[in-house]
Formats: structure tokens, C-alpha cells, sequence
């Protein structure tokens, strides 16, 4: 497997897999060129394959879109309709490339998002909203999405707390807090500057929609150009060779953790928005759409290697195939299982196109 | 008749709330009309309101079929829209996700479709998306958990949930009215939704009535495992009890496992929502279930009734009014083994 191609920027460096190089992560600039690419030579053959193969699968779902259902499918009020739905999961699925990237895991995400859309709606809040600025209540959800994200991560890093339990602890604790702090009712949001900025369009693109695109866009900006993107490829490819090349491997995981958290409170705003309620139900199980969207996209689950683009397109196939089926009138289950079998067909094949381009 | 039953039982309680019973598909008209719900009172001849009329494409949503009184829905509301050649129903993947079955709405609303029939996960979260189709021009009708906002549905059909409660409370009354220290347990269905509250609200009221109250309360999530696991911790918390009232008899089939289990059986136990099973159980009189209390399986059917008669500008029959009525609140009769047989057929499978 080239599990840590994508980890060394390795300038001229031939194309065959290396390892994390110490020195590597943290000289950090990218040197204005395109990354992965031109400078992995063959080996960006299997990054290019594996998104041109979630690019096909996603485009066979648009024909079969079409041709099944036709101008339903392909007006611009069906695509939005689409993006509308991806733009929760797709936030959320962007900071879990990270993580999953940087070796760790997160289940929280749904408990964390619930947590946050019900302490920014409580009636205290929304009272201290309306007499100063709605954006008391972004505050509030990204903070409490933020703390969540903290507290995960000095789990996992200080605390020595393997992610899968730490984070299921998160879950379990973040729901319950929820419905404490909401008694287990749907909080309604009377905060007419909130609902109106979140609720706008800008030139016929839904707010929501827009977030996700700038999400997506800042997070491969970051996670390709940057010292961070870098480190994280380290920390999860060979933490051990990330510490001794420098990088503070503990702080950097408490990071990774801290922005998946403000993502949950950035997917926490846009249900409240979608919905104009905060509870402590949403976001159930939305932590397997996340991570089902991130595998299928080409991050590796043990770490190391993970793409944006690839998570992107991934959470479009999902809430595609969904909306497809709805047009469709097809059953429930027929979809769960095309589902299962998205999943396990898009990891085979990336296993066999890793396999491959190992040896040209 | 479901009145004269209820008053047999003494358990008269239950007015106050307007109830509007909607033709064959509540309980109330026994099995006459077999599987097909059509409409028209069970004497009556079917009137011309069956006859067909331009097609009507129906979209329908609901949450996920997880409990049999949810799978029931939807799969009524499917039969009634096949015993009529103008109805296109389209069935949206039931999910418990509002997210998405927002966009299952939004989908129907680009679409165009003539009626939306919906059952919302969260009736407040659903709010927004239903306006934006009442706006759109295309009647909502909504089902069972009501929206924030009354000018986001056409026509609302709801179950009854405080009747459901008193009804409840009103039946343990009149079995255990005479003993004032009697120890009433209930076991609630998900607690966060309003539904819950209001069922809790009506059967505290009514225990209230003849001075009980709930001197135990747990809260379940309408599944078995959930009722097991309620049930199981109710026994430890209480360790005599003379009555139960559960909520819902999909979960009640987890809750007489764990009293099953436990060897109790001092009580008497109320089901709510009457499954077939439950029914079944009643009429054998084999277990602590003594009574159920109906919560009518067959809304959706109804919304899809009242959908199609609203596109095809039909009034509904039996009724001078011109146009549909703006909400119907179905009846929550009790179930004890005397008046089983009339409502077993249009009891739902767990």
C-alpha cells in the first residue's frame, strides 16, 4: 500500500513510495507548486485515478439521474436541493479528513452538532441575541462545538485515551447534556436577524450552500498548502518520525480535534437554520454518513493519507444517490443496500488502483 | 359505538376534544370495509367521492418504518392510494433524519407534485420547509406530530394524545378508583417530543380525576429493547405496583418480556396505540395486559384520503361543508377484552 505517498512533498524525489521523511513535514512550504501532482509523479497517477473513479461514479449516478427521471433531476432546483442536503454532512465530513487523516477518529460529531444547536437556542440565548446581535448565537455554537473538540482531544492526546472510546464517551455524555440542558424538547428559533441571514440566498444559492463551498475550499487550501495539512499527514502516517522530525505531535492532535468541533458548531448553525430549531435529536447517527463519505472518498481509515477533493465528492455521491432514489419512488432498503455496496466497492477498487500503481 | 363502550367502562372522560371521526379509517367503524379503508360510513353506500377524478400525484413522507405502528402508516397510506386508480403516490425514504427529510420535501415541492402528505420526525423542524411549499402553491397535509405553525399544513390529522392518557387514567380509575394509595406506574414513549408530554399530561390529569397519580415514571423509546430496558429498571424502582400504563404496545412487547422475566404480574397493565398483538393478548387474556388504549395506525391513509379529495375539489362525505375540513382528531378508544372483536381488524402488526 502507498499508505504515505501523499505524506512527503519530497521534491524530485522518484516516484516510488517513502517513508515519512523527519525533516519532510515541517519545512512546510509547498513552494508555490501544485501539490501531490507534479511533484509525486507516478504515484499522483493513483490520487488522479482514485478521484477519476469517485468522478465517474458520481457522474453514472447524474446519467442515471437524468435518464430516469430527466429535467427533474437536472434543474437547478433539484441541485440545490442536493447541495442543501450535502452542505450538513459535508462541513462535518471536511474536519473528519482531518482527523481521520492524523490517525484518529471521531464519533461525536452528531452529539457534539446537537449539543451545539441547542445551547445556541436556548431561551437564554436567544434573549441575550435579540438585545445585542444575532451573532451572539454563532458564537455560542462554535464555542460550545470548539470546547467539545478540546476536550476530545486532550483526551486522546494527553489523556492517552484511544480516539474510538474517548470520542464514543463524547457521544454518549454531549446527547445527554443536550437533553438536560433542552428536557428532551425542540427548541424554536425566534431570532429574526438569525434565521433571515442564514436563511438568504446570494444570487440564488441558498446561504448553507455557500458555507459548505467555502469549507470545502479553506479546508484543501489547508490541507494541501499548509504546514498544518503537512503535519497532519505526519502525525498519522508515522507519529513516532513526526515527533522526532519536530513537530509537537500531542498539540498538533488536540487541533485536529478543536476544528472538528467548530465544524459540528458551523453543521450545528445550518440545521438550526434549515430547521429554525435546536434539539438534542439531530444529528443522530450522522457520524457514519461522515465517515462513510470520507472512506469512500480515498482517506485512509488507519491515517496517513487522506484527500478534500475526494471527501467532497464522496458526500455528493451519497446525497445524490439519496435524491435520485427519491425521485425514483424506489424503497428504502433497495437504497441502504446500494448504499453497503457503494462503500465496500469504492475501498476494493482503491485498494486494487493503490496496488497497481505501486508497481508501474 | 365507541362512545357507548366508553361510557360502559365508565370512562366518559373523554370529550373535550373536538373529535371529528373520519369515516372507516379509525377504529371506530369495524372491520366492514376489509383491507381496502375506502371511505364512506360502514351503512352507507359508497358515495360518488370514490368515483375517479383527474389524477392526483401525492408525495409522502414519514420517519423510519422502526416500530410497527410507523411501518403502518406508510403502509396503509400505500393502500389507500392503490385502491384508487387516480392517485400517483410517491413514498419518500422514511427517515429519522430532518435533515434530509427536508429535502425529501423540498424534492417533492421542484418536483410539483399536487399534495404533500407528511408525517414530520419533529413537527417543529419541519415547520419552514412545509410554509415554503404552502407557498408554493401545493396543500400540505400534516399528520400525527403537528408543525409550529398552522399556516404550514391544509388539513391536520392528528391521534388523540392527550385523549390517549385520559383515556389511560380514566380506565385505571374505574378498576383501582377505590384505593387511593394504589401505586400507578407509567412508561412513557420518547420523551422529547410533544406527543409524550401530551399523553403524560392527559393520564395525569385524568388519575388526578379519581386522586391518583403517577407515582413511577420512565420513559422508553417506542422500540422493545427500549421498553425492555425501561420496564426492567421500573421493577427495581418499584417494588409493588397495582397498575401500568405503557404508552405504546410496540415497546410493550419488550416492557411484558421484562415483567415476564422478573415473575411480577401483581398489576395490571394499559397498552397504548393497539397493535394486533396487544389486541390478541387481550382478547386471550393471558397476560397483565388488560386494555389498550387506540391510536389510530391509519393517519397517513387519511391524509391521503383528504389529499386526494382536496386536489380534486371534493368535499368530504357525510359533512355539508363545501370544502375539507381544516383538522381531524381521530377518537382514542379503550380496548378490554369485552370490545376486542370490533377492533382487532384495523389493528396494526408489531
Amino acid at each position: 500500500m502507498s499508505d504515505d505517498t501523499e505524506v512527503s512533498p519530497g521534491r524530485g524525489l522518484p516516484a516510488t513510495a517513502v517513508p515519512v521523511s523527519p525533516t519532510d513535514p515541517t519545512t512546510g512550504t509547498a513552494g508555490g507548486e501544485r501539490p501531490a501532482r507534479g511533484r509525486l509523479g507516478g504515484l499522483s497517477g493513483s490520487g488522479l485515478v482514485r478521484n477519476l473513479g469517485l468522478v465517474l461514479a458520481l457522474v453514472i449516478l447524474c446519467v442515471v439521474g437524468l435518464v430516469t427521471t430527466g429535467e427533474r433531476f437536472g434543474s437547478t432546483a433539484n441541485l440545490l436541493t442536493i447541495l442543501r442536503l450535502a452542505a450538513v454532512t459535508g462541513v462535518i465530513s471536511i474536519g473528519m479528513t482531518f482527523v481521520i487523516t492524523g490517525g484518529g477518529i471521531d464519533l461525536s460529531v452528531g452529539a457534539v452538532m446537537a449539543l451545539s444547536s441547542v445551547w445556541c437556542t436556548t431561551l437564554a440565548t436567544q434573549a441575550m441575541a435579540r438585545d445585542t446581535h444575532w451573532i451572539v448565537m454563532v458564537g455560542a455554537a462554535l464555542a460550545v462545538g470548539a470546547a467539545c473538540g478540546l476536550i476530545n482531544g486532550l483526551l486522546v492526546s494527553y489523556g492517552k485515551v484511544v480516539p474510538f472510546i474517548a470520542t464514543l464517551a463524547m457521544l454518549a455524555s454531549a446527547r445527554g447534556l443536550a437533553e438536560i440542558i433542552s428536557q428532551r424538547r425542540t427548541q424554536i428559533v425566534d431570532v429574526p436577524g438569525f434565521t433571515d441571514f442564514f436563511g438568504a440566498e446570494v444570487v440564488g444559492v441558498p446561504v448553507i450552500v455557500i458555507m459548505f463551498a467555502l469549507v470545502a475550499a479553506i479546508g484543501w487550501v489547508v490541507f494541501n498548502r499548509t504546514t498544518f495539512g503537512r503535519r497532519t499527514l505526519a502525525v498519522g502516517g508515522n507519529p513516532e518520525a513526526a515527533r522526532l522530525a519536530g513537530i509537537n505531535v500531542q498539540r498538533h492532535t488536540v487541533l485536529l480535534y478543536v476544528q472538528l468541533g467548530l465544524l459540528c458548531g458551523v453543521a450545528a448553525l445550518m440545521i438550526i437554520s434549515r430547521t429554525t430549531t435546536g434539539t438534542s435529536t439531530h444529528g443522530t447517527l450522522i457520524e457514519l454518513d461522515v465517515i462513510a463519505a470520507v472512506v469512500i472518498g480515498g482517506t485512509l481509515l488507519a491515517g496517513g493519507r487522506g484527500t478534500i477533493v475526494g471527501t467532497v465528492i464522496g458526500v455528493l455521491i451519497f446525497t445524490t444517490l439519496t435524491n435520485v432514489f427519491t425521485l425514483n419512488n424506489r424503497s428504502t432498503s433497495e437504497q441502504a443496500l446500494l448504499k453497503g455496496a457503494i462503500i465496500v466497492a469504492a475501498v476494493l477498487l482503491q485498494q486494487r488502483f493503490a496496488a497497481r500503481s505501486k508497481s508501474p | 359505538m365507541s362512545l357507548r363502550s366508553a361510557h360502559k367502562l365508565g370512562t366518559g372522560l373523554v370529550a373535550g376534544v373536538a373529535v371529528l371521526s373520519l369515516a372507516a379509517c379509525t377504529g371506530n367503524t369495524a372491520a366492514d370495509d376489509g383491507g381496502t379503508q375506502a371511505g364512506g360510513t360502514s351503512e352507507a353506500e359508497q358515495g360518488s367521492n370514490d368515483e375517479a377524478g383527474d389524477t392526483v400525484v401525492i408525495g409522502f413522507s414519514a420517519p423510519a418504518a422502526d416500530h410497527g405502528w410507523m411501518a403502518s402508516i406508510t403502509e396503509s397510506a400505500r393502500e389507500a392510494a392503490d385502491a384508487y386508480e387516480d392517485v400517483d403516490l410517491r413514498v419518500a425514504e422514511g427517515t429519522n433524519d430532518v435533515n434530509l427529510q427536508i429535502s425529501q420535501v423540498e424534492t417533492f415541492i421542484n418536483d410539483g407534485v399536487d399534495a404533500i402528505v407528511l408525517l414530520p420526525f419533529d413537527g417543529a423542524a419541519m415547520t419552514p420547509v412545509a410554509l415554503q411549499a404552502m407557498e408554493a402553491g401545493i396543500p400540505v397535509i400534516n399528520v400525527d406530530r403537528e408543525f409550529e405553525d398552522p399556516n404550514a399544513a391544509r388539513v391536520t390529522v392528528l391521534g388523540d394524545n392527550y385523549g390517549m392518557g385520559v383515556s389511560a387514567g380514566s380506565y385505571i380509575c374505574s378498576e383501582l378508583g377505590d384505593n387511593p394509595d394504589a401505586v400507578v406506574a407509567e412508561i412513557a414513549g420518547i420523551d422529547s417530543l410533544p406527543l409524550t408530554q401530551d399523553r403524560s399530561q392527559g393520564f395525569e390529569d385524568a388519575l388526578g380525576e379519581c386522586g391518583l397519580d403517577v407515582d413511577n415514571r420512565v420513559a422508553a423509546d417506542f422500540t422493545v429493547e427500549g421498553g425492555e430496558r425501561a420496564a426492567s429498571n421500573l421493577l427495581q424502582a418499584a417494588p409493588q405496583i397495582d397498575a401500568v400504563w405503557n404508552h405504546d404496545d410496540d415497546q410493550g412487547v419488550g416492557v411484558l418480556a421484562a415483567f415476564e422475566n422478573a415473575g411480577r404480574d401483581e398489576f395490571m397493565m394499559v397498552g397504548g396505540a393497539g397493535s394486533a398483538n396487544a389486541m390478541r393478548s387481550i382478547q386471550a387474556d393471558d397476560s397483565v395486559l388488560k386494555a389498550t388504549v387506540v391510536y389510530p395506525s391509519t393517519q397517513g391513509a387519511d391524509g391521503i384520503m383528504m389529499a386526494r379529495l382536496l386536489v380534486q375539489q371534493k368535499a368530504m362525505g357525510d359533512l355539508v361543508e363545501v370544502e375539507v375540513p381544516r383538522e381531524v382528531q381521530l377518537y382514542a378508544p379503550v380496548v378490554t377484552a369485552d370490545n376486542v372483536d370490533q377492533f382487532i381488524d384495523t389493528a396494526f402488526e408489531s
